[in-house]
């Protein structure tokens, strides 16, 4: 059990000082995406082939979490502790392993599949959410520790007070991740100050944007980061209980999140009296079915409650009446990882990152016509020439770009002409856009922008819970309308209904899910109308 | 026995000044003031859902637009309940109830006594404005006493909540998502074969269409007496 911030430093140095001999790590990501393709078994076979050259004491094998390059999986990454120095391979096979403990013994070995870490891939990234990611091994709560995880908490509980907590977060200026860019502070500042005798945290990882990978990656990577933010979470609030809402489809993930919840309990991170403070708090998983609407904030704790998934009427809000009816923080995966880091560095660190409305980091999953996939972490007010040429390494093919999807199902398409703009969440929404969660599909000369409306039309119409009319029935239409478009035999008059439905299911919608569902549909009409006209076929 | 404090509040709606219980919603307070906000899922004494969107009100300062009967009274307000824009929302939120199942009222046993038809009259919707999308369901008649015929179905799922929160079995739920979405008796079995239905006839009679109805009875004996629970759900109430 570690009951001080002095013990948690010890416990981190023995974990240290357990490695002392090994001068070297061979990282193997164990990412889904790596781990489709058989990243385990490589590691097994690395380890084996350590063990065998007598290099085990010399080099540790590890699993670790995304890598962030998945079009390169299954990536390796060799790791020199004294020089401090990453090098990274990609597309690395089974029939590579001799050639990677080549690495250990001579640094000329498998040159073909090395990345070049003077790329702006790696460059121009800036990772606090992902510092995790790809260097220690989520199942090792003493990794965790021994990169200084806890701290935060372990400084916060015998240092600050809760309404400091709060204000740091303020300070940082961090607004929610998940999508609406509510000011975090601000909302745990509103749950704090009601008064009640049972309040809850709750974490939404129940990521289902077609195209996002980004809670899926840091849950499997780092799942203590998240524990450690809602614990802080907790303790500013004045919470003693909290759930994390996992999707089933991520079965990697809640495996971790089961694992550092026992883990943090064994050692006494979560429970009652965190570090002799007097502050209790535990964590449970709960699982979702998979539909889409449990990622609104009412439709989450519905589903918590053991009922069917479906929104309700905001107000009242869950700061007020939120799980059981009692007062609710409910937030995102990306956005409790920014905690520990903000508590750990200050507000301020924290606010000088970004723009001014838009601090810190944020998360992205770069998917479609690009010739870098993966999961990439870029200071917000990058432009998105940056993140698409820079970092995205381009359109695949070199083909011109046509347009990039944002912000998922609830997100709109910006074309090629504003490439010039920065990401941040005022920016994005003036072009008819927003942030989402943070997927991002690049789109080439030959993508149909009809049919990519159609699509996103067809996920809402799909997982509309069917509760209110607009919604239920508005999406249903609007795929039917979008479908004669794509087909050539849309009429004039369907133009025009068509705008007049997006309308009314925008504004009249019971939730999120509607109220967004026809981003994707206005947002190419503002900039393909063309598409749209040559979709209606001649009298 | 000593009551507690009523506070009131005062405010507009449709520029005139009205007031209300603190803890009323605003279509309690348009009710009360005799101001008509068109409803279909709303019914008094069951819990409100706000799902067929009808009662959507406007309210001055602000560009959203919200359900009536969820919202509750604020002090000082102005509440907006029948701009065009308003109009123009429920013409086009309607049209799409009607698309979605078969509202054939000719051929409708509750034609003359469907509380959709009455909106539709009362708003001046002559045709839809929508194309027509329904699949298709099989009806339930299996019951001895009623009929239950999903494809007059608006999905308000009154019979629903007066099933579970006044008569407290419980049959009905909801099966489905989006447009698939249907109301079920226990595990979507056939209503005779329902153990937990009490056939008490209370989701029948709070049917605003003809998708819950009575055996045997002509069309123009279609009338539902939605009072009936309502004033026991007053009478349970004032006990």
């Amino acid at each position: 059990m570690i009951e001080s911030l002095e013990e948690l430093l010890a416990h981190a140095l023995k974990k240290k000082e357990s490695e002392k001999n090994s001068h070297e790590e061979l990282r193997v990501c164990i990412g889904s995406s790596c781990a489709s393709l058989g990243a385990d078994e490589l590691k097994k076979g690395l380890k084996t082939k350590v063990k065998d050259e007598n290099l085990d004491k010399q080099c540790s094998v590890k699993g670790v979490g995304c890598n962030g390059l998945c079009s390169a999986a299954i990536m390796v990454s060799h790791y020199d502790k004294e020089k401090e120095l990453e090098t990274i391979y990609g597309g690395v096979e089974q029939n590579d392993i001799d050639d990677l403990v080549g690495i250990i013994k001579d640094k000329s070995s498998l040159e073909n599949k090395k990345c070049d870490m003077n790329e702006p891939f790696f460059t121009k990234q800036k990772k606090i959410v992902l510092e995790n990611a790809g260097v220690i091994d989520p199942d090792d709560i003493d990794d965790y520790i021994a990169h200084g995880g806890y701290i935060a908490l372990f400084t916060a509980l015998e240092e600050m007070r809760p309404e400091d907590i709060i204000n740091e977060v303020k300070v940082s200026g961090l607004r929610g991740r998940g999508g609406g860019g509510y000011p975090t502070g601000l909302k745990w500042e509103t749950v704090a100050k009601v008064e009640s005798n049972q309040k809850y945290i709750v974490c939404n990882g129940d990521e289902g944007d077609p195209g996002a990978f980004m809670d899926r990656a840091v849950m499997e990577a780092d799942p203590h980061k998240i524990i450690e933010g809602m614990a802080l979470c907790a303790y500013a609030c004045g919470a003693d209980k909290g759930y994390i809402y996992v999707r089933a489809e991520y079965p990697e993930a809640v495996k971790k999140l089961n694992k550092a919840i026992k883990q943090a309990r064994n050692n006494g991170i979560l429970g009652n009296q965190i570090a002799n403070s007097g502050f209790n708090f535990d964590l449970e998983v709960r699982l979702g079915g998979g539909a889409f609407v449990c990622g609104e904030a009412t439709a989450l704790v519905t589903s918590i409650e053991g009922n069917r998934g479906q929104p309700r009427q905001k107000p009242p809000h869950l700061s007020n009446s939120g799980l059981w009816g009692e007062p609710t923080i409910l937030n995102n995966v990306e956005t409790f990882a920014n905690i520990a880091p903000i508590i750990k560095n200050g507000g301020e660190w924290y606010s000088s990152m970004g723009t001014k409305n838009s601090t810190g980091t944020k998360v992205f999953a770069l998917t479609g016509n690009i010739k870098n996939t993966g999961l990439v972490e870029v200071p917000m007010g990058i432009t998105l020439r940056e993140l698409i040429y820079d970092i995205g390494g381009g359109v695949t093919d070199d083909k011109p770009l046509k347009a990039i999807q944002t912000g998922g199902p609830s997100g709109g398409c910006i074309p090629e002409e504003l490439l010039d703009i920065k990401v941040d969440y005022d920016s994005l929404k003036e072009v008819g856009s927003i942030m989402g969660s943070g997927g991002l599909i690049v789109m080439d000369e030959n993508s149909n922008m009809l049919e990519v409306a159609r699509f996103f039309m067809e996920f809402s119409k799909d997982e509309s819970c069917g509760k209110c009319v607009p919604c239920r029935v508005g999406t249903t239409e609007l795929t039917n309308l979008l479908d004669k478009f794509v087909k050539k035999e849309a009429s004039k008059s369907d133009f025009q209904l068509l705008k007049d439905m997006c309308e009314v299911v925008k504004e009249s919608s019971l939730c999120g899910l509607g109220q967004a569902a026809p981003n994707p549909v206005l947002s190419t009409i503002k900039y393909f109308e063309n598409e749209y006209l040559e979709g209606i076929k001649d009298d | 026995m000593i009551k507690d404090k009523v506070r009131v509040k005062t405010f507009k709606i449709d520029d005139v000044a009205v007031t209300g219980r603190s803890d009323s919603t605003i279509l309690e307070v348009a009710k009360e003031h005799g101001i008509h906000i068109p409803t279909l899922c709303y019914l008094e004494g069951l819990s409100c859902v706000g799902a067929c969107r009808m009662c959507i009100v406007e309210i001055k300062g602000s560009s959203k637009l919200i359900p009536s009967c969820t919202a509750k009274i604020k002090e000082d307000m102005e509440v907006i309940t029948n701009s065009s824009r308003l109009i123009k929302h429920r013409k086009m939120i309607l049209s799409m109830i009607f698309a979605e199942r078969t509202h054939t009222c000719s051929v409708c046993v509750s034609n003359g006594h469907c509380e959709l038809q009455s909106q539709a009259t009362d708003i001046g919707l002559e045709h839809s404005l929508v194309p027509y999308i329904h699949k298709g369901f099989d009806v339930d008649a299996s019951h001895k006493e009623y009929v239950y015929d999903p494809n007059r179905c608006i999905l308000c799922t009154r019979c629903v909540r007066v099933c579970s929160e006044v008569e407290g079995a419980h049959a009905l739920d909801i099966l489905g998502r989006g447009i698939s979405a249907k109301i079920i008796h226990d595990m979507d079995e056939p209503w005779s074969t329902s153990e937990s239905c009490t056939s008490c006839g209370k989701c029948v009679q709070v049917c605003p269409t003809g998708a819950l109805f009575e055996k045997g009875a002509s069309a123009t004996e279609m009338v539902k007496k939605k009072s009936i629970v309502t004033n026991l759900i007053q009478a349970r109430k004032n006990k």
